[in-house]
Parts: structure tokens; sequence; C-alpha cells
């Protein structure tokens, strides 16, 4: 490597300057760790502000105006108030787990941006297995609920945990199915590679099936409503951080606020192009402001989402998931790897040097998302035929069956 | 001797969480602490998976051992009655399950430790390190791994339907 | 970067993402009131103390969800290197991908057959 300039070559230009290569690696790779994990530190500051100020416009309050202009400073005066606070460790807990718990659960969220894309040459690193390794550590965060669930001492907050965890591990499977969709298209899994591949089309166009399943599962992975049974205050108290309380319990919502938000930037690199936009190979910090503007659409969409509609009973959760989300997405990676034989057999395909071109892409772009359309036109007809025999069923039956409880009765022993 | 670089320091720290995890599970009196000992345990050996540029099975095994297997294992423990805090170490048949390891660590000993140690001639293996691109082509290659791959998949299928049979045997 | 110095980079960045979390923890450790009491540390049960053991035995149908997505898991890790390779594939692979995916789905249908998949 040439030292061209201190910022993208700094352990080049430290070797020229006599430091040790070995060394000089170290200081390039422990700086670029710092800036990747104080960005989601810092952008956390600002999106719990905009939640609160956008939840408050959809129900028509002011929101937080009191702590500096616009009420800016407002998360910083109640991270301070939860620091002050006083933590209490319930009689019982298991204290390593239960003190690790929060900590894992933001570290989780925290590793995911080692791998997001912000501009051609601005990546934390760009693993080759990138796709995968976002999944598997996100799937770590899992593990965290279950921790802080069972080390709590609390029947609740197991029985939430436990509910939680049901619904993550379910919803990781479409998520995945859906993020196949851009690693066959792309046929790269290093999330440089996917975002490379969309300069001439983005996947959304290509997929918009598995764009929308990517998008629902995330949000049920990161617990907001529609699917926020992670904190059902009404069933379980709250669910499995109950009897956590101060900086502790402040943790795990810091990790949930960016974990929506990096949601929003996979989403933004997966399927809608990433740093992708004008002029980016000449200015790349260009690339900054394209992929967290698109970020930022789908981050206000979810907290629209989250505003405006009302939380999903676990049963129907589950069977959304296991009888709507996967199926679809089963097929729809069939349809998308079926049509991309048949463009490529009917020499549709782009050339590897039009590759970045718009009009090249068109033609498998377009017999794409005809695919995509027969898929949602067949799913929409099968939904309303479903909504038909429960209209009806609905009608003879008026009695509804009892709720029951998750809990095997405890007298089965005595 | 091990020089001291990198790798040598990573190998090390990784082999201290997969032995350290195994000693935590077959020592905790609480079946949770001995999953999660497991996890340590599980993490460590996909990091080791890491140094030897296989970072494909590292991510699955980070993917299906811990966000998958651990978890089927702490709902296992879950499961059953008042097995997370065991009165005592060992059982009856502590000395079998000392007879199969001993067993298990002298078959490895002589199976894959001794003959790689012993000079064994490593001259014809190939340096090239093969891609995860070369796995996916080799898994439906007609001449290569096509029939392990579905046979793969039907195995998956039984175990399902298998523990769906079982799990609900009361129907 | 090589593939180890990539990977340099995940372990500084495993400890490095340590390091910001628990910064918060031990400053709250100092300077938040300690003052405990039996009944403050109650397990916080809607103001009702706790009946019987916590750890209490749970329903298989968690059990079930788990089993269903560990075989999924697997499914998907087989299908990541074939969607990789996919661009230098032919019309077999894609047959051998179909028939993969198909004996899969025949799991699933069967778990949707035998109610596995309904919350009871």
């Amino acid at each position: 490597m040439e030292c061209t300039d201190i910022i993208n070559t700094l352990a080049a230009c430290l070797e020229v300057s006599g430091t040790d290569p070995g060394l000089a690696q170290f200081i390039q790779i422990l700086l670029g760790v710092v800036i990747v994990t104080m960005a989601p530190l810092i952008v956390v500051i600002l999106l719990i502000w905009v939640e609160r100020k956008f939840a408050a416009r959809v129900q028509d309050r002011i929101g937080p105006n009191r702590v500096g202009p616009y009420g800016l400073l407002q998360t910083i005066a109640d991270a301070l108030k939860l620091i002050i606070k006083e933590d209490i460790t319930p009689a019982g807990a298991d204290r390593l787990i239960y003190n690790l718990a929060p900590i894992i659960s933001v570290v989780s969220v925290v590793l995911i941006w080692a791998v997001i894309p912000f501009s051609p040459i601005h990546i934390g690193v760009d693993l080759s297995i990138g796709a995968l390794y976002f999944v598997a550590v996100g799937s770590i965060g899992t593990l965290a609920i279950m921790m802080a669930g069972w080390s709590s001492n609390n029947k609740y907050a197991l029985l939430g945990a436990f509910r939680v965890v049901a619904q993550l591990v379910s919803y990781e499977v479409p998520m995945v199915f859906a993020l196949l969709v851009p690693v066959l298209i792309a046929g790269s899994m290093s999330m440089q590679g996917i975002v490379e591949a969309q300069r001439g089309m983005w996947f959304v166009i290509l997929s918009p099936v598995a764009a929308l399943i990517f998008f629902i599962s995330t949000q049920a992975e990161t617990g907001r409503a529609p699917f926020d049974l992670i904190e059902a205050e009404s069933e379980l108290v709250a669910g499995f951080n109950i009897e956590y309380s101060g900086m502790k319990f402040g943790l795990f919502f810091a990790g949930e606020f960016v974990h929506v938000f990096t949601n929003a930037l996979l989403m933004a690199s997966l399927f809608f192009g990433g740093w992708v936009g004008p002029a980016v190979d000449q200015v790349p910090a260009l690339g900054f402001i394209y992929v967290v503007l698109k970020a930022a659409i789908f981050y206000l969409f979810s907290l629209l989402l989250r505003n405006t509609l009302p939380r999903v009973r676990i049963d129907q959760l589950m069977a959304f998931n296991w009888k709507f989300l996967v199926p679809v997405s089963i097929v729809n990676v069939i349809v998308v790897a079926f049509l991309l034989q048949v463009v490529r057999a009917l020499g549709l395909a782009p050339s590897a040097e039009l590759s970045n071109d718009f009009i090249a892409n068109l033609p498998q772009a377009i017999v794409l998302l005809v695919g995509s359309l027969a898929i949602v036109i067949y799913v929409l007809q099968q939904l309303r035929n479903f909504g038909r025999q429960e209209r009806l069923s609905q009608q003879t039956v008026t009695v509804r069956k009892e709720d029951e409880v998750d809990m095997l009765p405890a007298q089965a022993a005595h | 001797m091990l020089e001291l670089n990198a790798q040598s320091i990573g190998f090390l720290i990784f082999s201290a969480f997969t032995i350290g995890g195994g000693l935590g599970v077959v020592s905790s009196r609480n079946l949770i602490h001995g999953a999660l000992y497991l996890i340590l345990s599980l993490f460590g050996a996909a990091g080791l998976f890491v140094l030897l540029s296989a970072e494909f099975l590292a991510a699955v095994q980070v993917l299906v051992y811990i966000g998958a297997i651990a978890i089927l294992i702490i709902f296992a423990v879950m499961l059953t009655r008042s097995l997370t805090r065991l009165g005592e170490v060992f059982n009856k048949q502590w000395w079998l399950s000392a007879l199969v390891a001993i067993g298990m660590f002298v078959l490895i000993l002589v199976g894959v430790i001794l003959p790689v140690f012993s000079g064994m001639d490593t001259s014809g293996v190939s340096p090239n390190v093969a891609t995860t691109i070369d796995l996916g082509v080799a898994l439906v290659d007609g001449n290569q791994y096509v029939l392990p791959f579905e046979v793969a998949s039907i195995l998956l299928t039984a175990a399902m339907i298998g523990a769906i049979v079982i799990a609900r045997d009361n129907e | 970067m090589n593939v180890v110095n990539e990977w340099a980079f995940i372990g500084v960045f495993v400890a490095v993402a340590w390091i910001f979390p628990t910064l918060p923890i031990a400053l709250a450790a100092f300077v938040s009131p300690r003052k405990p009491n039996a009944i403050k540390m109650q397990t916080y049960e809607c103001g009702v103390e706790t009946v019987g053991d916590t750890w209490v035995q749970f329903k298989v149908q968690y059990y079930i969800y788990g089993l269903v997505f560990l075989v999924f898991d697997v499914e998907m890790i087989f299908l990541f290197p074939w969607a990789l390779a996919y661009n230098q594939l032919d019309f077999f692979a894609f047959g051998a991908g179909l028939l993969f995916i198909f004996l899969l789905t025949d799991a699933l249908i069967y778990a949707w057959r035998k109610r596995a998949l309904e919350w009871v």
C-alpha cells in the first residue's frame, strides 16, 4: 500500500515515518474500530430525539421541547438521570448473567456496523461473508434477551424472554430467505459487492417481494410495533426487562434504537443501492449522504408503523410468520433463481462491461419484476379467499376460545 | 515453538475459550450456566475456524450453533423440571463416561494428532484455499457432491418430522 | 487487507464495542445511590409476593418452534454457497437447488398439517 493521504492509508504513512509495520497496522485498525464504534453511539442520541418528536407529532403532542433548542439535549439529560438512578438487583438474581445481558444486547447491534458500507471506500471491514456476518451477530442479541429473562429470577421476565426468543428466531427465517435474493443476484456475500452490483439497477426493482419481506421481518426482529410483544405491558407486566432499572434498563433501549436504524441502513444497502448515487466515485463522501438519506426514509417509515399500528396477538404473530412470510419468501427465492436462469438463457442479462448501465439492466429487471408481480397477485388472491372463509366461519362460531396460558399448570407435580 | 504474532495470539485466546468453556460445561451445577459455557466454547471454535481462513464455517458456527442450537438447548433445559440446580457433580455412570472420553481422546491422538505432528508429508496438500464459491459449485455439481447435498435435505426433513412426532405424541 | 487482517479488525472491534456499554454501567455504579432492602429487592409481580419456584416448566410449543427454526437455519446455510456461486451455475444446479428446497418445504407442510405451527 502506498502512502497517499493520511486518512485512507494511515498504516503506510506510519511505516514511512519509521513505525514498526505490525504496530502501524494495529494503530490503523484500532482507529478505524473506534470511529466505527463511536458512530452508532453518537447517532443513538439523535435517534431518540427524532423518535420522540415523531411519536409526539403522530399523537398530536409537541414532544421534548425544554432542554436545549427544540429539546435536542433531552436525551443527554435522560442519560444523566439514568446514570444517577439507583440500580436495583432483585434478590435471587444470577448477578453475572444479569449484568452481562444488557451489554451483550448493545454489543450485538454495534458489531453489525463493522460491515455496513458508507461509500466506495468507507467501510469498517469488507468481509467476504458480510451478509452472513450480520445475521450471525444479530442472532447473539437473541441470546442476550434469554440471559436477561432467565437471570432476573422473575416468572414474567422468563415468560417474556421465551416469547421474544420464539418470535426472534421465527422471523429470522424469512429475513434470511429474503437476504438470499441479493446474494443470488449479486453473486457476492460481501456488503460492498452487493452495493456495487446495484450500480445499474437497485435490487428492489428486481425483487420487491424480497425487499418487503426483509423490511417486515427486520421490523419484527427489533421488536417494534406491531410486533412489540417484547414489551407487552398489558400481558406480561413488561417482558424480559422487568427487573432492570437505571442504566442497564436504558442500555436495552439504546440497543433497540440503534437496531432500528441499523436495519434501515441494511435495507438501504441491500435493496436500495446503498451509497450508489450521482458523482459518488468522484466524491466518495457523498456516499454517506446518500446511504443515510435512504436509511432515514426507512427509519421514519418504521416509526410511522410503530406509532399507528396496534399490537398483534402472539398466535397471530406466529401464524403470520410461518404460514405467510416463510412460504412466500421460499417461493420468491425459487422464482428469482428460475428467472435469472431464463434471463441468461435468452441472453437478456447485462454483459459484464455494461452491468453498471441502467439501459442494459432493463430487460432483466422487467422479466424479474413481472415474476414478482405474479407472486404478489397470486398471494393477494389467496389472502382474499382466506379472508372470505374466515368471515364465513366467524359468522357461525360466535363463542371465542378462552385465551390460553403459556405455563403448564403447576399442580401437575403435586 | 509458537511465534508471537496476531495469529498465534488469536489461537491462544480461542483455544482458552474452547477448553475453558468445555471445562465449565462439565463442572457447573447449574444447567443454564453449563449452556452458556457451551456457547463460549463454540465461540472459541468459530474463532479457530477464522484463523484457518474458513470464514464461512465460522459464520455457520455462530449462526447455527450459537444462534439456534444453544437456544434449543436452553429451551430443552427449561422443559425439564428443576434441573437448573443439580445437587451433585457426579452420578453413578461417571466411570462409563470417563471410559468413553478417554477412548475418544486415544482415538483422536492415534488417528489425527500423532500422524500430523510426527512429520507427516504435507507437500502434497494444495496451497490453494477453497472459497465459499468453490463450495457452492461443488455442492450442486453432478460429478461432485450433489447427492450428499440432496441427502442432507432429506435428513433435515426426517429430523423435523421425527421431532414433531415425538414432541406431539399425546394427540 | 488480507483475510487475517480483516478479522483482526473484527477482533479489535469486539473488544472495543464492549467498552462503550460497560462505561455507563461502571459510571452508574460509582455515582448512583445504593440502599438495598428486602422489600425493594423483591421480585416485581404486581405487588404480590412470588409463589413457588421461578424457573417453572415451560410448554413444549417453544421447543417445537426452536426445532423448526433449526432445520430451516441449516437449510439456509446450505443455500448460501449455492446462491453465491449461482452466476456460474447452469439449469442443472437450479434443479438441484429446487429439489433441495422442495424436500424441506415438505417438512414445513407436514408441520403445518400436524398443526405443529399453531400457538396452542
